[in-house]
């Protein structure tokens, strides 16, 4: 066994220095906080929006450091944390509807970097803070829906049992109207069936009209709130998902409230459109036999029975069956292509079993109709009236395409009509599933980090003296090894930081407990190659011979003891979640390169400094 | 220089029955407490209250956090919120404290800083930051990493060895878990994330002992597998010392230095690095010599059917 190490090894050496040297550098530069300003549809950005924004900071006397505009976004830097906040409130009020206004942390990294594809690593919501968000549940539209279901429902039920009367919502509840005294008592009983819990009164009514009260109590409807904030929770964290960030914090908090949490730089305009959109899809034939009466629609208002009537985008109108085929509710999958027939953006959509029989029922019946897909979106307003905020929704729906059923289709389809941009948003928003109620952002904040700055410049404190009494040690116990052994982790640390800056990881308290366990890990892996050569030392081998058979024995052991924690740490990554993902992240990445450095690269080390001295009497181990 | 034993002849199997013991025992303690006590589990599992603070000036946090843990809120999570004197409190609410409104009055009672008033601006409930999966997840997970060890030291090893293994690293682990329970220490992701890193470093000490039992079997033909494990400890115990030391040293200075929110972290990684060690030692190979492993269960396969086909 010899010393001699491959010059081409050599070579691999210092392309990883090289490597991770540039990757970890962007880590060093730190985040400016910055408002960033976004163009909604229709809207523009340009040099017009960046000086009024420049006059308005201005005359408000908010220090800034640049307004930068490119392509997407105005971001304008700021000096700190409180005049961010004072900038986005003031350019929110100036601004208007259409730009998004939100809080940002803004990568100082320099341009010659990114440029390599180097970015640094996220630090978590316990480490550094983040964007909150404060969502709430728009109570009034829950209550109105459920109301509205039940007036449906009971309709049916009257209907189905031929009980002539009408129902519609009333305070708190539903009003029932029937015609005789024995209509009503049947009808009671049949509604108190089909919604059990619910108050069933009768209501004095004149000779011909007998009304029933329906009332719904309050523990039921805080039930059915509970029940919509969950779903809302479970769906905005599967956006939050989509949305590919790392290690957020998604919690309900009071009665009708959600926060969000997103940790370090993220492109908030995109989470605050993708957290409070309510966009969804409609499909609806086209009611042909009423298309000469459109223009008497729009003109008179009297829109025929069984139609309604809709806008297209360029604004012409047009009238569509009341009936939905099918809505957002019924999409499993949607993912945005590109369509190969007319090279137009597209969402191919998938629908569960219950739609898709329907879509095929009616596409089957139909073939030769068009077929109109309603994008519906709700956008919610703020207003100001009498120094309060009033929070308002107004719901658009366009109809985005309109085309001939050319054959029966059922469960997948494409739909056309959207800008590149849309059909992303769209696919993403009806993958992730539509929220069961409208939700707003009423509040939007940056928050300082969750374990406080102070524990962490201790904890930071703490490692770093810790590492250097190590490396103290291993130079006085090992002495020359000692420096080869410091070398090896000192390269591993950064190994890992550069990996985990490409990967865009999110770094947080577990993953440092990671990679705290690798550096471990590293020093036992260098521990053991100094023992076995010293072991030999003892047995007598000469001692360029130690080292190499030092190396080599010890490598199996590395090997094995390294591959078993790999093991751990991929199961742990790939059925973990949240933190314990971020943990098994970083202890994967380190263990592969603690794997290398502590075998090659120290090898290498030593050779380096060994290998030309033929006749060596004694090592400084 | 030398300060950790070399050649020694430290007779550890001997002692197999009484460090089983203790292992056993050390178990049935931490499982009755598990099942009796529970964890006191934290903010992030349980949910709790909210609190938002708003001060006329800038607020020390640190300062802040003490007052809070002062009237009884432990481990209370203060964090600014937007601007330096704007503060949100996360808090599990005192005995008794049903509606966060209540618990939203103590702390702002708790929290008062002469010269620098403080009001109220809300006063929520909070659900859990982690939600049911972690747990069903987590589970899955534990189970997968215990096969994944299983599998690999099987094939790289003997399923002997495996058990041993996992066997001893399931024992630090539930230990590591149970000293939360007895002491009644809160538990969080932190705490967590720590005993999954006790799970790494444990079957990292293990397969090093490992190793070398199964270089000495290969190696040392007369030896009966008492002496072979004796040996194979004692001339690994110089760098299981070192690494350990290093280890407890760096998680140590976390402890001390690292303040309030590294501390159960720190707390169950000293634990756990404790117990890795001494497992690793005193329950894995013990548990290899009552298994009854030999040499010959080293050997390949391939030769024992060879030998097995020459017999007449």
């Amino acid at each position: 066994m010899t010393l001699e190490y491959p010059n081409w090894k050599k070579a691999i050496i210092f392309v990883v220095l090289a490597f991770g040297l540039l990757y970890s550098l962007p880590n060093l530069y730190r985040q400016d906080p910055a408002v960033q300003i976004s163009a909604s549809r229709g809207a523009v950005l340009d040099e017009t929006i960046k000086d009024k924004v420049q006059g308005d900071l201005e005359r408000a006397k908010i220090g800034f450091k640049a307004i930068e505009l490119s392509e997407k976004r105005l971001l304008v830097r700021l000096l700190d944390g409180d005049t961010q906040l004072r900038a986005s409130e003031l350019l929110h009020g100036s601004l208007g509807e259409n730009y998004t206004v939100a809080l940002n942390l803004a990568s100082t990294v320099p341009s010659w970097l990114t440029r390599f594809g180097a970015h640094p690593m996220t630090l978590g919501l316990d480490l550094q803070g983040g964007v909150h968000f404060l969502m709430e549940v728009d109570r009034k539209s829950v209550i109105e829906h459920a109301d509205e279901r039940l007036v449906d429902d009971i309709k049916t039920t009257l209907r189905d049992r031929n009980i002539r009367g009408t129902a519609a919502r009333a305070d708190n509840g539903v009003l029932v109207t029937l015609r005789s005294d024995e209509d009503r008592k049947r009808a009671a009983s049949e509604i108190a069936n089909l919604a059990p819990g619910v108050v069933i009164e009768d209501v004095a009514g004149s000779l011909d009209s007998f009304p029933l009260s329906v009332k719904v109590p309050d523990e039921a409807r805080i039930a059915a709130m509970d029940q919509v904030i969950d779903q809302n929770l479970s769906t905005l964290r599967n956006r939050i998902n989509a949305l590919g960030v790392a290690e957020p914090v998604i919690q309900r908090q009071g009665a009708a409230r959600i926060a969000v949490q997103l940790p370090g730089i993220q492109d908030t305009a995109a989470a605050k459109k993708i957290l409070g959109a309510t966009a969804t899809l409609e499909y609806r034939l086209s009611d042909v036999e009423n298309a000469s009466r459109v223009m008497e629609a729009v003109q008179t208002g009297r829109v025929p029975a069984g139609a309604r009537l809709y806008y297209t985008r360029d604004g012409q109108p047009v009238l569509l069956s009341r009936r939905v085929i099918a809505q957002g509710d019924e999409i499993v999958t949607a993912t945005s292509i590109i369509d190969s027939d007319s090279g137009t953006p597209a969402v191919s959509i998938r629908l569960n079993n219950a739609g898709g029989s329907k879509m095929l029922q009616v596409t089957e019946e139909n073939v030769g109709r068009p077929l109109a897909v309603v994008f519906i979106e709700r956008i919610p307003e703020t207003r100001m009236v009498d120094g309060k905020e009033v929070r308002s929704a107004r719901i658009k729906e366009e109809v985005i395409s309109i085309a001939n059923i050319r054959e029966p289709f059922g469960k997948s389809f494409l739909t056309t009509g959207l800008q590149k941009a849309e059909a992303d948003e769209l696919a993403l928003l009806l993958r992730a599933g539509s929220l069961s109620a409208p939700i707003d952002i009423v509040e939007e904040r940056i928050i300082g980090p969750s374990l406080g700055r102070d524990n962490i410049e201790a904890g930071v404190d703490a490692v770093f003296y810790s590492f250097l009494f190590v490396m103290a040690f291993f130079v006085i116990y090992y002495k020359m090894f000692g420096i080869v052994t410091n070398l090896a982790v000192l390269l591993n640390l950064l190994l890992v930081v550069a990996v985990m800056s490409l990967f865009g990881a999110t770094l947080t308290l577990p993953g440092l407990a990671g990679i705290a366990l690798t550096i471990g890990m590293s020093v036992d892996a260098n521990v053991l190659i100094n023992e076995r050569i010293r072991e030999e030392l003892r047995a007598g081998t000469s001692p360029l011979a130690s080292i190499a058979v030092g190396y080599e024995k010890a490598s199996g052991t590395i090997l094995d003891a390294n591959v078993t924690a790999l093991l751990g740490g991929i199961a742990l990554f790939s059925f973990g979640s949240g933190p314990i993902r971020g943990f098994a992240l970083s202890l994967c990445v380190g263990i592969l390169t603690s794997m290398y450095t502590a075998v090659s690269v120290s090898r290498g080390i030593a050779s380096l400094f060994y290998s030309g001295r033929k006749k060596l009497a004694r090592l400084s181990i | 220089m030398n300060l950790f034993p070399y050649d020694s002849k430290f007779d550890f199997m001997r002692l197999r029955k009484v460090s089983l013991g203790i292992a056993i025992a050390l178990l049935v303690i931490a499982i009755g407490s598990l099942t009796v006590r529970g964890l006191k589990f934290a903010l992030d599992f349980t949910g709790g209250t909210v609190v938002e603070l708003k001060f006329e000036k800038e607020v020390d946090i640190g300062d802040l956090r003490g007052k809070l843990e002062a009237a009884g809120f432990e481990s209370a999570q203060v964090q600014t919120f937007g601007a330096s004197n704007d503060i949100v409190v996360r808090l599990q609410p005192l005995a008794g404290q049903v509606n966060a409104e209540k618990t939203g009055d103590s702390v702002l009672a708790a929290a008062r800083i002469e010269g620098n008033p403080a009001k109220l601006t809300r006063a929520d409930f909070v659900g859990p930051q982690v939600g049911k999966e972690l747990a069903e997840q987590g589970v899955i997970a534990v189970i997968f990493v215990a096969f994944g060890f299983l599998l690999y030291i099987s094939i790289r090893f003997e399923w002997k060895f495996a058990i041993a293994a996992i066997l001893a690293t399931m024992h630090d682990v539930i230990i590591c878990t149970g000293y939360f329970s007895v002491t009644g220490k809160e538990f969080d992701l932190n705490v967590l994330a720590g005993i999954l890193s006790v799970m790494g470093y444990s079957i990292n000490d293990t397969i090093v002992v490992f190793d070398r039992v199964r270089e000495n079997f290969r190696g040392l033909h007369r030896l009966e597998a008492y002496e072979v494990l004796n040996r194979s400890v004692n001339q690994t115990l110089s760098r299981t010392i070192i690494t350990s030391f290093v280890a407890l040293l760096t998680v140590l200075a976390l402890y001390f230095f690292g303040g309030s929110a590294l501390r159960g972290m720190a707390e169950s990684q000293i634990i756990g690095i404790i117990i890795g060690t001494l497992s690793s030692i005193f329950v894995a190979c013990p548990l290899l010599l009552w298994f009854g492993t030999t040499r010959i269960d080293l050997l390949p396969r391939a030769k024992d059917d060879a030998d097995l086909a020459r017999r007449p």
